[in-house]
């Protein structure tokens, strides 16, 4: 399996080059709790249920996401700061596909 | 005040079973919980979530987990401070600690147990620049006191249970309700929408989506709300009171200036050993805490729990001999005076 390589630009603005594998069943927030690019706390507080928008993030470049749930839209939809390109982090997992991905973490809550 | 052998700040799965396992060591316990119910994340966050690594439970709803929790620590008849934060800690010349609460309430304890998972859980404030100017004077986060909404002008605004229920509940008290929320779909409970939508083509609550409040008017307490809705200009609704309810978020607190040592928004303890922390008698344990190799799992919490009231009573009965009992062997008795044990064997002769 591939590592792919995403670039995350953190909370206080700066931006991070990384590499994550495609085979660990990992997810965007995950990524970027073991980079350790946000605060242990203030991100997957709800540990990846899309049920607290701790992991909110501004998608910048145009890959073709997977469809967003119910769920994350209906978290979203109460969440803090959401722009047209909000998603959950913690909903879009780590696949071939997502090689070149550039995101930005959405402000602490 | 009051007094028990160990105060465990925060109710969650780990702090219940602290009980447990103090009340085998006939160590009392007290719990004290900011949130109205005990539970923690399991309870407030996903209760109708399942997990599936707690030993030898192929699959539990984290509610049942709970509720189980509480079920095994009632023999030891706990006590609780429910709905108040931990604020302040002071420790007494014997060693001992008191722990007063945001509400005042003291708790005297030989040992302090943190269990405090993320933080107290705090409610999510939305981005309103005058919001905090109103705080008690007309905006509320938590509603405790339903009878302070007689017959006034009441906005709710937010698209979960909370804000349904609590929309439905005000519609028989508050001479008017509105429901603001971003979007025309809600997220709560089925029920919860029917019954919303019923009052409201019965005009007992108005609903406005999808629309968001922007600001507060007012001078001395609120007066109205600044509401937008989508592609329209702002209008101003009549309103003696604003209440957003946009779910809870945790925050480790005051917790944080207890002089512990923090790291990555955990407190260190020493796992080498007992989970204590830097201060003698204060233990931190589950997700609150962190060491090398840490993981935020609730069967860590369980194993971190036990071993820490065995630390405990040697701290608080330094010269009592000592062995670990199996509960099979030994039995439980309850401080309800309950016992339970192993049934004994009927020996009978072959003839």
């Amino acid at each position: 399996m591939q590592d792919i390589n995403i670039k995350i630009t953190d909370r206080n603005g700066k931006m991070h080059e990384v590499v994550a594998p495609t085979d660990m069943a990992m997810n965007l927030m995950e990524v970027v709790r073991s980079y350790e690019l946000a605060e242990e706390g203030t991100i997957g507080v709800c540990g990846g249920m899309a049920m607290c928008a701790s992991c909110q993030c501004y998608v910048k470049s145009a890959h073709k996401l997977p469809e967003m749930t119910d769920d994350e839209d209906a978290m979203l939809a109460e969440a803090f700061y959401v722009e047209d390109t909000s998603r959950l982090g913690c909903q879009i997992q780590m696949t071939p596909e997502m090689d070149g991905l550039e995101v930005e973490l959405a402000p602490e809550i | 005040m009051i007094t028990t052998d160990i105060l465990i700040i925060g109710a969650g799965p780990t702090g219940l079973f602290t009980v447990f396992e103090a009340g085998l060591l006939k160590l009392k316990c007290h719990l004290i919980d900011a949130l109205p119910q005990a539970g923690g994340q399991c309870s407030e966050i996903y209760p109708k979530k399942p997990i599936y690594d707690i030993p030898a439970y192929p699959e539990i709803l984290a509610g049942d987990l709970t509720d189980k929790l509480i079920e095994q620590s009632k023999q030891f008849e706990p006590g609780f401070t429910l709905g108040e934060r931990a604020e302040t800690i002071l420790k007494q010349d014997d060693g001992s600690f008191i722990v007063t609460t945001n509400k005042g309430t003291e708790h005297h304890a030989k040992i302090v147990a943190i269990a405090g998972g993320l933080g107290s859980f705090e409610p999510r404030k939305p981005l309103i620049p005058n919001l905090a100017n109103f705080e008690d004077r007309g905006v509320e986060y938590i509603i405790k006191e339903p009878e302070l909404y007689r017959d006034k002008k009441v906005v709710i605004s937010g698209g979960g249970d909370s804000a349904l229920d609590w929309a439905i509940f005000l519609s028989n008290v508050a001479s008017e309700v509105t429901l603001i929320h971003r979007r025309n779909e809600f997220r709560g409970a089925l029920d919860s929408v029917e019954k919303v939508q019923e009052l409201k083509n019965l005009g007992k609550i108005r609903l406005i989506t999808p629309a968001e409040v922007k600001g507060i008017l007012g001078k001395e307490k609120v007066t109205g709300v600044a509401v937008e809705k989508k592609g329209e200009d702002a209008f101003i609704i009549d309103a003696d009171h604003f209440i957003p309810l946009f779910g809870l978020s945790p925050k480790l607190g005051p917790i944080g200036n207890w002089g512990l040592e923090i790291e990555k928004n955990a407190i260190k303890v020493n796992n080498a050993l007992d989970y204590q922390t830097n201060i003698p008698g204060i233990y931190a344990i589950g997700d609150v805490n962190t060491y090398p190799g840490k993981l935020k799992l609730i069967l860590c919490g369980f194993h971190e729990a036990t071993l820490m009231c065995q630390s405990a009573y040697k701290r608080i009965f330094p010269d009592k001999k000592y062995v670990m009992k199996y509960t099979t062997v030994g039995g439980v008795d309850g401080f309800d005076g309950t016992r339970k044990e192993a049934p004994k064997a009927v020996v009978k002769a072959i003839e």
